[in-house]
């Protein structure tokens, strides 16, 4: 069965999503700058963009691959760190300085990522969460340590670069990688060593090689939001990016399901509104965040939206067949009656 | 037998010397010998525990032997990865069956297709020619694959949520896709009822044909293994105990012994 | 003099690092779970001591008798809520769910006892002197324990019905359960027994380290399954070893180079381990059956 219909090209596609973005970031733009949406809320926005980064990016290795790394406020930090340091040292446009200091904050997680990743994921088990786990405890005393990163002070000064445009652009781009990379042969086969490692080595994939890759990319999309948090704060803290916040990570991906980008995205969007929405969460918020894991892996552990992702187009299809098969069956009951 | 092409062992797809593996101090499999030809189709019989599956398991690197060699399409495999081995050109299915459940059918068979194509991540992140390409001629393969067993309909269900004997024949198809030059199926009848079985019987012949290639399998069915295997090799407590047409095995009073004596045992 | 000192302060804390880690090895080998919530177990053991000796004014012997006691329900009980319903699915969720309730109780606690820390009095007060050091008789009061308590251990688990039980079932099973193991009581009571033996480091440790706080277990937790890991998950002599080694290589790090980076040492153990040797010490191979 061959089908057919604009809705099912694939160049449509594409062009209908990329017209949906630009649709989403001019009502973003039109809002704040109209002052429906005021200066303070717009800036919540910044961290729901990076949260949205880091809980995609934790969910490649998490929902995709099938690890638990612990340490995703690690990679966070040593990107933020990375970057913050380079933009402070070097004094070019913003225009050129900001992007190329995300890139270094990126590159330097994701080094950190391999040298993380060789030892661990060579193992059976879950010795990547502890080696994780470990690694950002590890970081956190490093950075408390050292002279050039401020020590226990914090480091201070950082340009503020980060706005709510060059956030946007930066989900969108991890999105879109995230995605891209997902559906192509080396996201199967990263999917492949989530289903099953054995078969996946039988069909002659390095299974190796893939974590490899699925675990730098991971922490490289945690470095980039590191670098976004780092321009949007203008300090770092070595303690604010301890256990608790990665594990505030890994409840946006358990909530939103493992394996699926839009729940990463709803869940890493509610969870970061609602400690500003409702007073009175944020007391509350680790022991809720704790109950979520445990009742979330009990009764629902695929999480809120399984492993479903969004499609636009899909979507557009079924709501279009909805509306034929409703007006048929209003025609059939007409008959009927 | 030719005594030069035992020398060089590119005459055969799959040549084992003296292959032999201990669990624990314990003997699980000696002395054992086989040299595969081009599109043979070879059975490995014996009961349980009699370390079947432990050959396939040296035979594709899950084990590293104790003793002896496998050459692979004329390379060695010593200190090889299981993909490594693969990409000589072994593929395998599982006595447990080992499918990528939670996806579908389709992206079973273009996970197996994976060294089939080319292009890099970067060609893949920014949506290039190469990957449109690529990806469009896997799904016609995959489809094509599929289409072996009549299963290209089944292509965008979960593999999970196929009945039994389907799962069992996605996993031979998902070893085609490798491309590879020896097949070994590990009871690929298990569970199957008798008309099952023959039409299966009938499939391994024409995927030899069609494919051109080498086939080891383990059954414990008879009929099939009587059916369709040009040698079998008789294995009892790790070791060879006989080999030969279907016809001399039927009548090797060895064979029988070990059996009736299986039998007897349990 | 300062060697030997920092020698006697390691072992002292690697003894405690050793009972955690005993409990860590003997629920890893028996359900393949890292249990987070067992450093959890420390904080209530600790909690419930100072509560029934200080707010409640009864005699140690009897707080000590409810710490280990109730930790050993409560551990039992956490497996039997949070655990079994998960014991067929995969293992990642297990893993989170261990998280998820490692968390629960520490912010429960930190509602209930707020997150200031309590004193705690030390109930082996008084001290030795050897050579020109003062050392406290919790010091070799835990050694001691510790010693007694891994001796009587090895013995349970050689030598009883229910060690036996333990052993089977960490080595396979389902074999376990055709051979007529109740392999449910063997679960619980293996939680229970490593809950037990969490309560007794609780109370050694807060003898020597005075504070207690709800977080206090996460970090000790953390570094006794560090050391369940270097001498080998799974095998309990391992786990000794494992404890006595990475106690004493934190006390010489605090001694001789910088107390801050203590932690970062203990973890840097880890990673060597897992490159160099990952089945640690006296860990034995698993594989996966194809």
């Amino acid at each position: 069965m061959k089908k057919e219909g604009l809705l099912n090209k694939t160049w449509f596609r594409y062009i209908l999503n990329a017209a949906c973005i630009l649709l989403l970031f001019g009502l973003i733009s039109i809002l704040v700058s109209s002052g429906v949406v005021n200066r303070y809320q717009a800036m919540i926005l910044i961290p729901v963009g990076y949260n949205i980064i880091l809980a995609t990016s934790l969910n490649l290795a998490t929902g995709f691959l099938g690890q638990l790394p612990l340490g995703h406020a690690g990679f966070m930090s040593v990107g933020g760190y990375a970057s913050a340091l380079f933009s402070m040292a070097v004094d070019w446009p913003a225009a050129i300085e900001f992007p190329v200091a995300l890139l270094i904050g990126g590159l330097v997680a994701a080094v950190f990522g391999m040298i993380i990743g060789l030892p661990a994921l060579r193992l059976k088990g879950d010795y990547l969460a502890i080696i994780t786990l470990g690694f950002g405890e590890i970081i956190r005393v490093i950075i408390l340590n050292l002279k050039f990163t401020g020590g226990a002070f914090g480091l201070r000064g950082i340009e503020n670069h980060t706005t709510l445009t060059s956030t946007f652009v930066w989900v969108v781009i991890s999105l879109f990688v995230i995605f891209a990379l997902i559906k192509s042969r080396h996201g199967r086969a990263i999917i492949a060593i989530r289903e099953n490692e054995i078969a996946t080595e039988s069909v002659g994939i390095s299974t190796t090689y893939y974590k490899m890759v699925a675990f730098s990319v991971s922490a490289f999309f945690a470095g980039i939001a590191g670098g976004l948090c780092a321009h949007y704060l203008t300090l770092l803290n070595a303690g604010d990016f301890g256990f608790m916040r990665s594990v505030e990570i890994l409840v946006m991906v358990v909530l939103g399901g493992m394996g699926s980008i839009i729940g990463s995205v709803v869940a890493a969007i509610v969870l970061t509104l609602l400690p500003e929405l409702l007073r009175g969460f944020s007391e509350y918020r680790l022991i809720i965040y704790s109950l979520l894991l445990v009742i979330m892996m009990i009764f629902r552990p695929s999480g809120l939206f399984g492993r479903y992702d969004f499609s636009l187009s899909n979507s557009l299809l079924k709501i279009k067949g909805k509306i034929t098969n409703s007006s048929r069956k209003k025609g059939a009951t007409h008959h009927e009656s | 037998m030719n005594h030069e092409s035992v020398q060089n062992n590119s005459a055969y797809i799959l040549d084992v010397t003296n292959l032999g593996i201990d669990f624990g101090g314990l003997q699980a499999l000696d002395d054992f010998n086989i040299q595969v030809k081009d599109r043979e189709i070879v059975g490995l019989i014996g009961p349980n525990g009699a370390g079947k599956t432990t050959i396939f398991n040296l035979l594709t690197s899950v084990y590293q032997p104790s003793r002896g060699n496998i050459q692979v399409t004329g390379r060695s495999t010593k200190g090889k990865t299981p993909h490594e081995v693969s990409q000589f050109g072994i593929a395998r299915t599982f006595q447990n069956i080992r499918l990528f459940k939670n996806i579908s059918v389709i992206d079973n068979v273009k996970i197996a297709l994976h060294n089939g194509m080319k292009y890099s991540m970067l060609s893949a992140i920014l949506r290039l020619p190469s990957y449109w390409r690529e990806e469009k001629a896997a799904t016609k393969l995959a489809l094509e694959l599929l289409a072996v067993f009549n299963m290209q309909d089944l292509a965008d269900q979960p593999a999970g949520s196929l009945p039994y004997g389907a799962q069992r024949r996605l996993e031979i198809v998902r070893a085609l896709a490798t491309n590879p030059k020896v097949l070994l199926l590990d009871e690929p009848a298990a569970g199957m009822n008798p008309s099952e079985t023959a039409e299966l019987m009938s499939t391994i012949r024409d995927i030899r044909d069609q494919f051109n290639m080498a086939i080891v399998l383990i059954e414990h069915d008879m009929s099939l293994v009587m059916g369709i295997c040009e040698r079998i090799l008789v294995l009892n407590y790790g070791l060879i105990i006989a080999q030969g047409t279907p016809e001399e095995i039927k009548n090797s009073p060895v064979v029988i012994e070990a059996y009736l004596g299986q039998q007897r045992g349990e | 003099m300062t060697f030997l000192y920092q020698l006697i302060n390691g072992i002292q804390i690697g003894s405690i690092y050793a009972l955690v880690a005993l409990g860590y090895s003997m629920v890893y080998g028996i359900v393949m779970l890292i249990n987070f919530a067992h450093g959890e177990i420390i904080m209530i053991g600790s909690y419930i001591t100072w509560y029934v000796m200080s707010q409640m004014g009864l005699h140690p012997a009897i707080a000590i008798l409810a710490a280990i006691l109730f930790c050993a329900l409560f551990g039992a009980l956490i497996e039997k809520v949070a655990y079994k319903p998960l014991r067929k699915s995969e293992r990642l969720s297990l893993l989170i769910t261990a998280i998820g309730i490692s968390l629960l109780l520490q912010n429960t606690a930190q509602l209930i006892f707020s997150a200031n820390p309590r004193m705690f009095t030390n109930i082996f007060a008084g001290s030795i002197q050897i050579g020109s050091r003062q050392f406290s008789n919790a010091t070799f009061v835990t050694i001691i324990v510790s010693v007694l308590i891994m001796i009587g251990l090895t013995l349970l688990v050689n030598k009883t019905k229910i060690g036996k039980a333990m052993r089977a079932v960490s080595e396979d099973n389902d074999a376990a359960q055709l051979m007529g193991i109740n392999v449910n009581h063997t679960i619980t009571f293996t939680f229970s027994l490593g809950s037990a033996l969490a309560a007794v480091a609780a109370i050694l440790y807060c003898c020597s380290y005075a504070q207690i706080q709800p977080t206090m277990g996460s970090m000790l937790g953390l570094k006794a399954f560090v050391a369940a890991v270097l001498g080998g998950i799974g095998s309990m002599p391992g786990a000794m070893i494992g404890g006595f080694c990475i106690g004493i290589a934190e006390s010489l790090t605090k001694g001789y180079i910088s107390s801050q980076l203590a932690d970062a040492v203990v973890f840097g153990i880890l990673i060597v381990v897992l490159l160099i040797k990952p089945t640690g010490i006296l860990g034995r191979h698993i594989s996966e059956k194809v």
